[in-house]
């Protein structure tokens, strides 16, 4: 603003969460304003912290994969399938051909569903009141039938085990995913109408938190963030663990790096991820769901780095083994706290109204930032 | 029996307080009285409606924002839910209604009291049906204009009183919304008055009615950019910026619970209606319908027509993001302040080439519609065009890539690092 | 590019970083090099500006105890040559302090950060060493192996959750 006459102001801090509509959970991000702009932004954690590293050092193996649940509430299966995939590479287990492939298949409509809630938000977070949330939880809803009907639980599944998975399908849940297969690209067809096309959205995330490919790299971000800002990279594709080999699909990239271009890619995301159950679902052989694991599993000493594309981004494990029934360490790399790293990078210079989207086009879970 | 032969006709309550006011003179009432018993009624009348309204308006609300959003909306307390507004009441009731230990006590207690006057009084000088009208104002417009513009003041009380940042936050926001978007709503609405020839609200519904033909029809761009601006200064969806539920949580009420807020609730829905009525009146010809109104009551026609305007703004919540400030700002200094300039001018000659070459309104009117209609599109496309920000420069769909490919920097690492 | 990501070879990476930062190998294996941590900073410089290592992505930085000294793990990658290295470096156990990483790759910040919040290893360079999990005058670092029995009996938990100060921000904290 042009001023003849200086304006005398004093910068004014304000805490964005934890209670906050829009800072999904607990989440708090202390902001110094100048008016409406941010001049400092800093972040606070730890409201959900739960020290599960700790407390995982004390429990066997196998008792851990509750642990993994509970980190990204909203995308456990990927969270099991993470620590799995990392405690089978350190004991060296085979996992059966069914389950490799039910794990996609379950990690896949994990990812949907976190997608469609992560979208959902960022566009209540633009001040849409609900609608689309609500919409997104249509879909969301199916697919915690799903898992329902397969393992029991919607949010915390506990589904996947070491060398396989819990349960087999059950006989209601090709019928019931067939359904949800066939109506998801009409629905995604629609939201595109809807949400990627309306003005006002345009409007309010085009350019706005921009992160290019070079921060976005040096800040270690990964997921849909990374891929927003342009660098096709996907441990789908890039470090294909499990079945991932054997599927036909496509990265979608963004341009620009801003909170629409990310936003766009989980939107396009989610028409790859029913690509992958199709496949997966045609390719389904029969057998055994499950390894043969001694319960009390005991992989010899050593370390094991393994990591998936989860729905938020890259989600390793570092696993140190003493040889004993329990971890040594057990290190979670988890990407909603990574994803945060360029979080001041990018709010700073923005109005308030900026930074809540920019907050919610990064798709943070306070359950797995905190840990 | 005068009075009763007339309750029989519904179609005018007007005509029952006539009936009435007939059979008091008869008794020998004094004039002084007439009057007052005449306004007393036509308060409580409005205040009735008013209240009724705002209870059943919680429920129409909800209930439609619900169907928009696929779900069902209240449906537990009673039929179809419809005691869910007296469950809202009475739980707000019994809530402590807390005082910020910093908040400004007077201040903050006052202002969900008297944020609720401009909102009542606006209702006075409506035409409810032909004679239905409290107060006939001669300058009914600029009543309602002035009435609007005094809210700014009681949201800059709840939210400066508050002692909360959020709430400051969001009462500097309306100020500084408020008084952009007075300026083209006054523009718009100085078009119907131009039009019309009259400011009394009862009169340009008789211009409407002697023409033949609803203001909307000669006016769309004014309509639009009232209907605009009537949303901005109701911080309603999409301009909601002053509540802004998703960043500054509930802006100037944050601070308010119980009743307070309850009243803070009940102000919003009564302003709804109030603006609704006001574009029914003025745009939509009020009670009268294309002779309609000669077999249905004119009151229940102008509440449908209300109803009918409020679930626009409805609809509005229902779908549309919110905007940001400065957007919000640089759309009414951009685009409705010189829309609604041209429209003015607009007016201007259309009223000229009638009034100076007496031209009968039967052939002009047609014509000017058509113009207005074309005007309006054109117009609208056209400025949107010019003063969009281009937001093209990049597709809207992702670009979809079957390998990894990461190309290394460019230039040596170092240098890479230096600029990131 | 390799269609799986490949773990580039301890040997391999000892011989490209003894050659650009003499004297700053400590121990190498099949899978990861230790350095000194001394030289630490400068090793990352160069891995992350050599074209050939091009380790450009910190994928982790994980913290171990390993009850007579800490090692600090750093898991670093190529996106464009798609592969995928290991960096250690060991950390005393009295005094724990690594040079920070955080001049090279931001993504490290959050994740030091974390570490010293949970092992109270220290990381000089760093633009911002708090707590972030846990508050200022949290009694000890719970992820250490001898947490439990902490001496002078305290016993860990939340005794009471500290008031912030309200004038200073990140300073002091009143732990009663």
């Amino acid at each position: 603003m042009v001023s003849s006459v200086p304006i005398k102001t004093e910068p004014m801090i304000v805490n964005i969460g934890p209670q906050h509509p829009s800072t999904h959970g607990v989440f708090r991000m202390r902001v110094t304003l100048d008016g409406e702009r941010i001049i400092n932004a800093e972040m606070v954690v730890g409201y959900l912290h739960r020290s599960m590293e700790k407390l995982a050092e004390e429990r066997t193996w196998t008792q851990n994969i509750p642990f993994t649940d509970r980190m990204d509430y909203l995308a456990a299966m990927t969270g099991n399938l993470s620590y799995c995939h990392a405690v089978e590479r350190l004991a060296g287990v085979e996992v059966p051909e069914r389950a490799q492939y039910l794990r996609v298949i379950f990690a896949e409509l994990q990812r949907i569903a976190s997608h469609a809630m992560a979208n959902g938000t960022f566009v209540n977070d633009c001040g849409a009141w609900q609608t689309p949330l609500l919409y997104m939880f249509r879909e969301r809803e199916k697919i915690l039938d799903l898992f329902e009907m397969t393992c029991g639980a919607r949010l915390t599944l506990n589904y996947m085990r070491i060398g396989g998975v819990a349960f087999d399908l059950p006989d209601e849940f090709m019928p019931q995913l067939r359904t949800l297969l066939d109506e998801l690209p009409a629905r995604m067809d629609e939201y595109d109408d809807l949400l990627i096309d309306n003005e006002i959205l345009l409007m309010r995330s085009r350019d706005i938190g921009i992160l290019s490919p070079e921060l976005a790299m040096n800040a270690s971000v990964s997921g849909p963030m990374l891929r927003g800002s342009g660098i096709a990279w996907d441990l789908r594709k890039a470090d294909p663990y499990g079945v991932y080999d054997r599927m036909e699909f496509d990265i979608p990239v963004g341009y620009n790096g801003d909170c629409f271009d990310r936003f766009m890619v989980r939107m396009a995301e989610v028409r790859q991820s029913v690509r992958i159950i199709e496949q997966a679902v045609e390719q389904l052989p029969p057998g055994p769901y499950c390894a043969d694991v001694p319960l009390n599993l005991r992989p010899p000493a050593g370390e094991v780095y393994s990591r998936i594309e989860s729905p938020k981004g890259e989600l390793g494990f570092y696993l140190v083994s003493d040889g004993g029934p329990t971890p040594f360490r057990f290190h979670v790399r988890s990407p909603s706290l990574m994803n945060l790293s360029a979080l001041k990078e990018m709010v700073v210079g923005q109005t308030v109204s900026d930074a809540i989207v920019t907050l919610g086009s990064i798709d943070i879970n306070v359950g797995e930032v905190d840990r | 029996m005068a009075l009763l032969a007339r309750w029989y006709d519904v179609r005018d309550l007007g005509n029952a307080v006539a009936g009435l006011m007939d059979a008091l003179r008869d008794a020998g009432a004094s004039e002084g009285l007439l009057y007052v018993v005449a306004g007393l009624l036509g308060a409580l009348g409005i205040l009735g409606f008013v209240g009724f309204t705002s209870v059943i308006n919680i429920w129409v609300e909800r209930r439609l924002i619900g169907r928009i959003q696929v779900r069902k909306g209240p449906n537990r307390a009673g039929p179809w839910g419809l005691l869910q507004p007296i469950a809202d009441a009475i739980k707000l009731i019994q809530k402590e209604a807390l005082t910020p230990k910093l908040a400004d006590s007077a201040v903050f207690t006052l202002a969900p009291i008297v944020i609720f006057v401009p909102a009542i009084l606006a209702f006075a000088v409506l035409p409810w049906g032909e004679g239905m009208v409290l107060a006939d104002l001669n300058v009914g417009v600029l009543y309602i204009l002035a009435l609007g513009s005094t809210s700014a003041i009681m949201v800059f009380m709840a939210g400066y009183a508050s002692n909360n940042k959020y709430a400051l936050m969001g009462s500097m926001r309306v100020i500084a919304m408020l008084i952009s978007y007075e300026i083209p709503t006054v523009l718009a609405l100085l078009g119907v008055v131009a039009f019309a020839g009259t400011m009394s609200l009862s009169g340009i519904v008789a211009f409407q009615e002697t023409h033949w033909s609803w203001l909307i029809f000669f006016q769309p761009l004014a309509f639009l950019i009232f209907l605009f601006g009537a949303s901005a200064e109701l911080n309603r969806s999409p301009a909601d910026i002053a509540e802004a539920e998703s960043e500054i949580i509930a802006g100037y009420h944050i601070e308010y619970s119980g009743m307070k807020f309850g009243l803070f609730y009940a102000v919003e829905l009564v302003n709804v209606m109030a603006v609704s009525a006001i574009i029914a009146t003025l745009f939509l010809g009020g009670w009268w319908t294309f002779g309609l109104n000669e077999f249905v009551p004119g009151w229940m026609l102008f509440i449908g027509k209300v109803y009918a305007v409020y679930f626009i703004f409805i609809w509005f919540r229902g779908t549309l993001p919110r905007f940001r400030i400065d957007q919000l700002m640089a759309f009414a200094w951009k685009f409705l302040l010189p829309l609604s300039l041209v429209n003015v001018l607009l007016v201007a000659v259309e009223v000229f080439i009638w009034t100076e070459y007496e031209i009968s309104a039967g052939i002009v009117l047609p014509i000017f519609a058509v113009v207005n209609f074309v005007l309006a599109g054109v117009l609208i496309a056209g400025w949107a065009r010019v003063m969009t920000r281009n937001y093209e420069r990049f597709p809207r769909r992702a670009r979809l890539v079957s390998e990894i490919d990461v190309p290394l920097p460019a230039q040596s690492g170092s240098a890479a690092r230096a600029e990131a | 590019m390799p269609a799986v990501t490949t773990i580039l070879a301890g040997s391999l990476l000892a011989e490209r970083i003894s050659a650009a930062v003499p004297d700053s190998i400590e121990e190498t294996a099949e899978e990861w090099v230790r350095v000194r941590p001394e030289k630490l900073l400068e090793v990352a410089r160069f891995l992350h500006d050599d074209r050939d290592t091009d380790a450009r992505y910190l994928i982790a930085v994980s913290g171990v105890d390993y009850y007579d000294h800490f090692e600090v793990v750093y898991h670093l990658a190529s996106l464009s040559h798609n592969h995928e290295l290991v960096l250690k470096v060991r950390a005393d156990h009295e005094e724990p302090e690594v040079p920070s990483v955080t001049p090279v790759w931001l993504g490290a910040h959050l994740q030091e950060r974390e570490i010293y919040d949970l092992l109270g290893i220290r990381f000089p360079g760093h633009p911002n060493l708090k707590r972030i999990f846990l508050w200022e005058g949290f009694p000890g670092y719970p992820l250490r192996k001898d947490f439990m029995n902490l001496p002078g009996g305290v016993r860990p938990g939340l005794q009471r959750f500290p008031k912030e100060d309200p004038d200073q921000w990140g300073g002091e904290f009143r732990a009663d």
